[in-house]
C-alpha cells in the first residue's frame, strides 16, 4: 500500500481529458481496408494467374519505399506503420492490367506516393486519390500497355494464356462488335478487365466487411452505384440485362467500394457522401455513354475528388438545436 | 408512479452521436460510508459556475458545521458553508484544478461536529420562499457542472416550464453515486419530487436512467407505493447507455424530444433538469435546514486499493480520501477530479473536494498510456460521434489557420466538451484541447 502522501512525491501526469480512448487505431483501420481487399487479390490470382500477384507485390513494394524514403527526404516521421502505403499500392495494382510491366507497376506507385499524396503533406491531405490518379498517368502516359487486356482462364480450372490480349466488356459493349463473357462469368469475374477489378463476388465481399466493421459508410457506394443503374436503366430503355452488364463491368464496384470511400478524398458528412456518390455516378454515365474512352469511373472520382472541400462547405450541419427558420433565414441571405 | 400500469417508458427520441465506453461501474454495490471527520477542511470560494464567494469569516473565528463561510451578492453563485465545527486556521489562494486562483478558508476541525444552531427547518409558504431557501442551502448542481440550483427554478411564468428531467443518467464510467442515491435515498428522491411537483405544478416530471442501471426503477415505484404518493405525471424513463446520454441538451432531447438550440438553456425549451443527486438533496434540507456540507464521491480507478463510494465533508483533503479507501494498491500516475471522459487531472493529491466533485479516480501507469498522435486520416468518425453535429476536425483546422470566423460559423462554441471526439479519434488526436483553444480564441477576438 502507498499511502496519498508518499505518491505526492512522485509526479502525476496531467492532460487535457478526456482520459480514455477508444482502442480503433489509424492502422487498424488500415489493416481493415487490406483484409478486405483480400479476396479480390485472390480472386485476381485464380482469374488472371501469378502475374497478378507479383504486380501487387510490385506495386506495394513500390509504394512502401516511395513512402519510406520521401519522408526521410523531406525530414518527416516514418509513416510506414500507419499501413496506409500498402492500401495504396494494392489499389493501384487492382486497376492495372496483370500484364504490365513490372517497371510501369512501381513507377506508378511512386507517382501515387511521392506526387499526389507526399507532396501534399501526406496521409489525409491529398485532395485526390493517390492511387487513381496514378492509374491516369499511367493510362495516359502508356495507353497501349494499359488497354491490352490478358485474357482470364476458361474457367478456373484451365491455365491463364498469357499472350493473348482480349477486349474488355465494356469496350464490347461500346464498340458494338465481338462477344460479351455471360452474366455468371461477369459476377465471378472471368471477364477482360484491370486484374482487381473484375470479380464481383470478392469486392461485394470485400465491402460489406468494411460496411460490416464500420470502416466505410453505404453511403456512397450504393449512391454511386444506385445513380448509375437509374441512369443506365433509362439510357438502355429498361433493359435489365444491359443495366446489369454496365454495374458489373469496368471498375464501378472496385471504384465505388474502395476508391470513392477513400477518407482522405470523400466528404464526412452523411449528406455530402451522398451528393458526392450520386455526382461520382452521374459523371460515370456520362462518360460511358457520350465518352470516345469507355470506362469512366476513375475520372468521376478524380473530379468528384476535386469538389470535396465545396461539397463539405455545402453540407457542414448546423449546429445542435440551430432552429429551422434561422437555417432558412441564412440560405435565403446567402442566395 | 405507484399505479401498476405506470411502465417505465422509452427514451422519445434517440440522441444521435455518442460513443459506447467501458462502464466499470464495480462501485456499484458499495454502499455509500461515511468517512471519519477530517482534522482540517479546506473550502474554496468557488465552488460553483458564477461569482465566487467572499469569506465572511476572519482567521480565528470559531465555526458551526452549517455556518455560511463565504458568500456573494451577485446573482450567480451560492453561498458556502462550513462542513466541520472548528475555528478558522487560515485565509489563502490556492489554484484549482480548473487553473484557477480562489480564495480557500481552511477550517480546523475540534471533532465535536455541532451544528450551528441558527439551523432550522425552512419555512416554505410560496414558490419564492423555496428558492430563497434553496439558495440558502448552498445546493449546486452535483452531476458535475455546479450550476448553482436555485438559478434554475426562479424561471418565469412566461418560460412556460412543464417538465422536470431528473437526470439520473450517470452515464460517465466508474462513477456510481447518482445509483447509490436512487437505491439508497429514494424516499428523498420521490419525496422531494413530491414537494417541487406541487410548488412548481410540473405537467412532467420524468426520472432518466440509463438501461445498465434497470434495478433503480424497482426500487422508486416500491418507495412511491409505500409511501402512497402518486403522481400521474411522473414517469421513469429507460436511455440506451450511451456517453454522453447524461448531458443537458441529450437528456432533454431523449426525455422530451425537444432541442436546446445554441447558446440557450433547458429552460428556453420548457424544462428544468436536475441532477438526481440535488433532487435527493432537497428533500433532506427541507426536512432538516441543513445546509450542502457534505456528499458522496466514488474513489474507484486501478491505483486505488478498496474502491468505495463515500460521503465526505465538502473541503476534505483528497489524500485523507484515498488513504481511507487503503491508499494506493500501485502507484499512481493519474488523478482524475471527476469521472474520465470530462474530468479534471490534478497534479497533487493535497486538494481539497468540492460540491461539484462526484468521483476521484487514480490510474496506475498502463491505463493511462493514450495512443500516440498521429496524423488525421479524415476518417470522420469525429463529426460522427459528435451530439451536437460539430465537425471537430474542421474545427481544428481553423484553429491552427487561427480564423476565428470560421470557428465561430462552425458552432465551436456550442461544443460542452463531451471529449466524444477525442475517444473516437483513431489518429489519437487530442480534439477537445483544439476545441478549448477555439473557444479561448473566439473569446479572447469578442473581447477586443
Amino acid at each position: 500500500m502507498i499511502s496519498a502522501k508518499a505518491a505526492d512525491e512522485k509526479l502525476l501526469t496531467v492532460s487535457a481529458s478526456p482520459h480514455v480512448r477508444s482502442a480503433t487505431t489509424s492502422r487498424m483501420i488500415m489493416l481493415d481496408v487490406i483484409i478486405s481487399l483480400c479476396p479480390a487479390l485472390i480472386a485476381s490470382v485464380l482469374i488472371f494467374g501469378l502475374r497478378a500477384l507479383a504486380v501487387t507485390a510490385v506495386t506495394v513494394a513500390s509504394c512502401m519505399l516511395s513512402e519510406y524514403v520521401s519522408r526521410k527526404i523531406m525530414k518527416r516521421s516514418n509513416t510506414l506503420g500507419d499501413l496506409s502505403a500498402i492500401v495504396t499500392g494494392m489499389l493501384l495494382a487492382f486497376n492495372l492490367p496483370s500484364s504490365i510491366p513490372f517497371w510501369m507497376a512501381a513507377l506508378g506507385g511512386a507517382i501515387a506516393i511521392v506526387i499526389v499524396k507526399q507532396f501534399f503533406g501526406g496521409i489525409g491531405e491529398n485532395f485526390v486519390n493517390p492511387a487513381i490518379t496514378a492509374r491516369i498517368i499511367l493510362l495516359l502516359s502508356f495507353s497501349s500497355a494499359m488497354s491490352s487486356w490478358p485474357v482470364p482462364r476458361q474457367g478456373l480450372m484451365v491455365k491463364a494464356v498469357d499472350a493473348v490480349t482480349g477486349a474488355t466488356p465494356l469496350a464490347v459493349i461500346s464498340e458494338g462488335s465481338g462477344s460479351l463473357p455471360s452474366l455468371t462469368d461477369m459476377f465471378i469475374g472471368l471477364r477482360g478487365g484491370c486484374l482487381g477489378e473484375t470479380c464481383a463476388l470478392a469486392l461485394i465481399i470485400g465491402g460489406l466487411y468494411l460496411i460490416i466493421r464500420k470502416v466505410i459508410s453505404p453511403a456512397i457506394p450504393l449512391s454511386f452505384i444506385g445513380t448509375v443503374a437509374v441512369i443506365m436503366l433509362i439510357a438502355k430503355k429498361g433493359d435489365f440485362t444491359a443495366l446489369s452488364y454496365q454495374i458489373l463491368s469496368g471498375g464501378l464496384l472496385l471504384g465505388a467500394i474502395f476508391m470513392a470511400t477513400d477518407y482522405s478524398t470523400s466528404p464526412i458528412s452523411f449528406k455530402g457522401k451522398i451528393i458526392f456518390g450520386i455526382g461520382c455516378g452521374v459523371i460515370t454515365c456520362l462518360i460511358r455513354i457520350f465518352g470516345s474512352y469507355p470506362e469512366g469511373v476513375s475520372f468521376s472520382i478524380i473530379i468528384m475528388n476535386i469538389l470535396v472541400p465545396h461539397i463539405e462547405k455545402l453540407t457542414t450541419p448546423k449546429p445542435f438545436g440551430t432552429p429551422k427558420k434561422e437555417k432558412k433565414a441564412k440560405e435565403e441571405a446567402k442566395a | 408512479m405507484a399505479s401498476e400500469k405506470n411502465k417505465v417508458i422509452k427514451a422519445v427520441k434517440q440522441v444521435k452521436g455518442g460513443v459506447i465506453v467501458n462502464h466499470h461501474k464495480t462501485t456499484a454495490n458499495c454502499e455509500v460510508v461515511r468517512i471519519p471527520t477530517p482534522q482540517t477542511v479546506m473550502l474554496p470560494m468557488q465552488q460553483h459556475i458564477g461569482a465566487p464567494c467572499t469569506p465572511t469569516v476572519q482567521v480565528g473565528d470559531h465555526v458551526d458545521i452549517g455556518q455560511v463561510v463565504g458568500d456573494s451578492d451577485k446573482f450567480v453563485s451560492a453561498p458556502i458553508h462550513a462542513s466541520v465545527s472548528g475555528t478558522v486556521k487560515s485565509i489563502q489562494n490556492i489554484k484549482l484544478p480548473t487553473g484557477n486562483m480562489t480564495q480557500a478558508v481552511t477550517i480546523e476541525s475540534d471533532g465535536e461536529n455541532r451544528y450551528w444552531e441558527g439551523i432550522k427547518r425552512p419555512d416554505i409558504r410560496s414558490k419564492e420562499d423555496f428558492i430563497k431557501a434553496v439558495r440558502a442551502s448552498g445546493l449546486v448542481g452535483l452531476g458535475g457542472a455546479g450550476f448553482p440550483s436555485f438559478i434554475k427554478l426562479s424561471f418565469k411564468e412566461e418560460q412556460h416550464i412543464d417538465t422536470l428531467v431528473v437526470n439520473a443518467a450517470e452515464c460517465e464510467p466508474y462513477i456510481t453515486v447518482d445509483y447509490r442515491e436512487c437505491l439508497d435515498n429514494s424516499w428523498d428522491i420521490v419525496s422531494s419530487i413530491d414537494i417541487l411537483c406541487s410548488l412548481f405544478e410540473f405537467k412532467n416530471v420524468i426520472i432518466a436512467v440509463e438501461d445498465n442501471k434497470p434495478d433503480v426503477f424497482g426500487v422508486l415505484r416500491d418507495v412511491a407505493s409505500a409511501h402512497d404518493i402518486n403522481h400521474s405525471n411522473v414517469k421513469l424513463m429507460t436511455l440506451k447507455s450511451k456517453y454522453p446520454q447524461g448531458a443537458e441538451k441529450m437528456i432533454v432531447q431523449s426525455a422530451t424530444g425537444r432541442k436546446v438550440p445554441p447558446g440557450k438553456l433547458p429552460a428556453d425549451v420548457g424544462c428544468v433538469v436536475m441532477n438526481v443527486g440535488s433532487v435527493a438533496f432537497l428533500s433532506r434540507y427541507l426536512k432538516t435546514g441543513k445546509p450542502l456540507v457534505s456528499r458522496s464521491l466514488t474513489i474507484d480507478g486501478s491505483a486505488i486499493a478498496n474502491p468505495m463510494n463515500v460521503r465526505a465533508p465538502i473541503g476534505t483533503n483528497i489524500g485523507e480520501l484515498i488513504d481511507f479507501c487503503g491508499g494506493f494498491k500501485e502507484e499512481p500516475c493519474k488523478i482524475i477530479l471527476g469521472g474520465p471522459m470530462m474530468g479534471h487531472a490534478i497534479v497533487s493529491t493535497n486538494h481539497p473536494t468540492c460540491k461539484q466533485n462526484n468521483a476521484i479516480l487514480a490510474f496506475a501507469k498502463d491505463d493511462t498510456i493514450l495512443k500516440p498522435e498521429r496524423d488525421c486520416i479524415r476518417c470522420g468518425r469525429c463529426a460522427q460521434v459528435c451530439p451536437i453535429n460539430l465537425m471537430p476536425t474542421l474545427i481544428t483546422r481553423y484553429t491552427k489557420a487561427k480564423d476565428v470566423a470560421a470557428l465561430k460559423a462552425a458552432g465551436v462554441n456550442v461544443c460542452m466538451e463531451c471529449g466524444s471526439c477525442s475517444f473516437a479519434c483513431p489518429a489519437g488526436k487530442p480534439l477537445v484541447q483544439h476545441m478549448r483553444l477555439a473557444k479561448a480564441m473566439v473569446k479572447e477576438a469578442d473581447a477586443k
